[in-house]
């Protein structure tokens, strides 16, 4: 998407998008190379220290564990884009999984009413946050350090102050728990590519039909071979046995959160670089007077960023109630927040408002994910976690106003 | 022929100070029409009246000879009149199609029609002989000053519009710059429009415009064509609200 066209249909070669992509990133738009670059570091050396680190078992939690704060961080992106910021994602996830557990254990609903329940707990609780930020005018940050202590209070009262809502449902613990059968998590992925060079192929063919500058074929040929070769290798990894006792019980296949978070990352990406309305997300964040003037309801842009991140918090809420197999007062609260925050900065999503991907969400989300599994395996306590993490939350928020300050000194953006 | 915008005994006040007494302008199709006056004078109040962000207390605003009420930029864009801000509005981390579209973007179903705007964006710079962009699709935060202004300019004309207000477009711009966005206005008048060009500098005005409107604490001093006047009599214009036969006789049109 954001390969250099020429103005002159004159078709880009590999050569002439890996010059702008350095050009780029010279001028301080890193993108996601900072997390990329993070994680391969921090895998290579968690393999090197702790061998076990690089089990099937081990990658397969990976998933499990990074899933909820991932999607936490993809509602976040949304309110970042547009320069705000919402410190009350991680107790709205909390809310939102007690309101299920409630419905599920003590009310004995369906899983699909106390899902609905739950998600429409976070409508409610953006559309608040959003009308107070928009219409009143109040700082986001305060608005939603209000509701950061508010939240709090009321996962409190919802499970009658300590004690802890168990989950029995079969359907909300399989999406944490279960897998796919391992023909499922092939089936998927050869969808998956085959749909994405599909895609790819169509709007070059399009573009260049029309005279435009497409991408080389050989580009696209790049592209798709490297999302079908990682993806086959995460494939083929997650479908090893990972049980120490399979002749009891076996244990292999592709966590079901992981096609849970490819779906959300792929509608949420549509919406962000193919709609009217995420281009005016983006107009907002860039300069939001120029958005009033050409006509864009400013107000009703920050609405419903803030109802969008805490309908993703509330799903975030449903994964860690099922990885957790109950709620209590502390789902969604400690580091939740700010690993979600730092999952997003990250991951390349800009504290400045304007820039950002639902992507950076999930690569940062997985830079947290092996820290905080990696340190685990280290025998590192909690402590020496949290410093760690802040340490590279830091890192990555000092990239990012490096990287801004490099693109105004640059000119490029 | 009839004035494409005319504007008579247009008042306007806010609170108890009148901002604009009695002011009549009119703008013609392919001429580009200065808008001279010192600081305080009403240049950007009358824009604005124009524009629609501000109402007009009374006075007449005819559009193609025909009377109309615009209250609204909404109106003033739907009747073909666009304004170029001397902030520029634009969104720096957008490129250039999808400034020039933002807000009005085209679209097929819910999807935006990239293909389309991409299309009709390069075909408005080429109908502007715009060169100096390197690709369409670059951010505008890595244009330079001139290159900013006729984007905002490109974005105006997009929409077939009828009269173009540019406000102080070269304040900003070094030589080299203001030459280009001067030819650039030039060109617009050239293809048709109405231009309405507000400007301190002198050379701009003299350069590229066919009347000079003079705006004097409010008052129109006097609406000439730019052959008929010297440097000094506008500057006087200007400074005093009149020169020689020209302008206001104690402050009152004569």
């Amino acid at each position: 998407m954001t390969t250099t066209i020429e103005s002159k249909p004159e078709s880009p070669s590999i050569a002439s998008n890996v010059r702008g992509y350095a050009e780029r990133v010279r001028g301080g738009d890193m993108g996601a190379l900072p997390a990329v670059l993070g994680l391969i570091v921090l895998c290579t050396v968690f393999s090197i220290l702790r061998p076990s680190f690089l089990t099937s078992g081990n990658f397969a939690n990976l998933f499990t564990q990074g899933a909820a704060i991932t999607v936490i961080a993809m509602g976040l992106v949304f309110v970042l884009l547009l320069g705000e910021i919402d410190l009350s994602a991680g107790f709205a996830s909390g809310v939102c999984a007690a309101v299920l557990a409630i419905l599920l254990t003590d009310q004995g609903q369906p899983w699909y009413v106390a899902v609905a329940a739950a998600i429409l707990t976070g409508v409610a609780i953006g559309t608040a946050l959003g009308t107070l930020v928009a219409k009143l005018g109040i700082p986001s940050f305060v608005v939603t350090l209000a509701g950061f202590l508010g939240f709090q209070g009321l996962v409190l009262l919802l499970v009658k102050g300590g004690t802890n809502i168990s989950i029995r449902d079969e359907t909300i613990l399989a999406i944490a728990n279960k897998n796919l059968p391992p023909v499922w998590g092939w089936a998927l992925l050869i969808a998956g590519v085959v749909g994405y060079a599909a895609v790819q192929l169509l709007r070059a063919r399009k573009r260049t039909a029309r005279g435009l500058a497409a991408d080389p074929i050989s580009l696209i040929a790049l592209r798709v071979g490297a999302l079908a070769v990682l993806g086959g290798l995460a494939v083929y990894f997650l479908n090893l046995e990972r049980s120490r006792n399979a002749a009891v019980v076996s244990l292999k296949g592709v966590p079901i959160v992981v096609p849970i978070i490819v779906v959300l990352l792929l509608v949420l990406t549509f919406v962000l670089r193919r709609t009217g309305y995420g281009r005016h997300l983006y107009a907002v964040g860039g300069n939001a007077e120029a958005a009033r003037r050409a006509g864009i309801n400013v107000d009703r842009m920050k609405i419903t960023a803030f109802v969008l991140c805490s309908v993703l918090a509330s799903v975030g809420g449903i994964i860690a109630a099922s990885r957790g197999a109950s709620v209590d007062p502390n789902t969604g609260g400690s580091n939740v927040l700010l690993y979600a925050v730092g999952a997003a900065v990250i991951g390349g999503t800009s504290l400045f408002g304007g820039k950002g991907r639902v992507l950076d969400a999930v690569l940062g989300g997985a830079v947290v994910a092996v820290i905080e599994n990696g340190m685990g395996l280290m025998g590192y306590s909690s402590g020496v976690k949290y410093i760690v993490t802040g340490s590279v939350l830091l890192l990555a928020a000092s990239v990012d106003a490096l990287s801004r300050r490099r693109a105004a000194a640059t000119g490029l953006g | 022929m009839t004035p494409v915008l005319e504007l008579r005994g247009i008042d306007k006040s806010f609170g108890p100070v009148q901002v604009l007494h009695d002011v009549a302008l009119s703008v013609h199709a392919g001429e580009v029409t200065a808008l001279v006056g010192d600081n305080g004078a009403g240049k950007s109040t009358l824009v604005k009246c124009v524009g629609g962000i501000h109402p007009i207390d009374s006075g007449e605003y005819l559009f193609e000879g025909k009377p109309v009420q615009v209250h609204s930029p909404r109106e003033a864009a739907a009747l073909g009149i666009e304004i170029v801000y001397q902030d520029l509005a634009l969104c720096d981390n957008l490129d250039i199609v999808q400034n020039m579209f933002l807000g009005r973007e085209h679209k097929r179903g819910i999807v935006l029609d990239e293909d389309t705007m991409e299309e009709m964006a390069a075909k408005t710079l080429e109908g502007l002989s715009v060169r100096t962009v390197k690709s369409i699709r670059q951010h505008v935060s890595s244009l330079s000053g001139g290159q900013r202004q006729t984007v905002a300019i490109a974005k105006a004309v997009l929409w077939n519009s009828k009269v173009v207000i540019l406000d102080e477009p070269t304040a900003a711009l070094g030589v080299a710059q203001t030459a280009q966005v001067l030819e650039l206005v030039r060109r617009l008048a050239d293809q048709g429009l109405a231009v309405v060009l507000i400007s301190h500098n002198m050379n701009d005005v003299f350069a590229v415009s066919d009347r000079i409107a003079a705006l004097y604490l409010g008052r129109m001093a006097a609406q000439v064509k730019t052959s008929d006047v010297t440097h000094a009599q506008v500057v006087e214009l200007i400074t005093s609200g009149r020169s020689g036969d020209l302008g206001l006789t104690n402050g009152v049109p004569a």
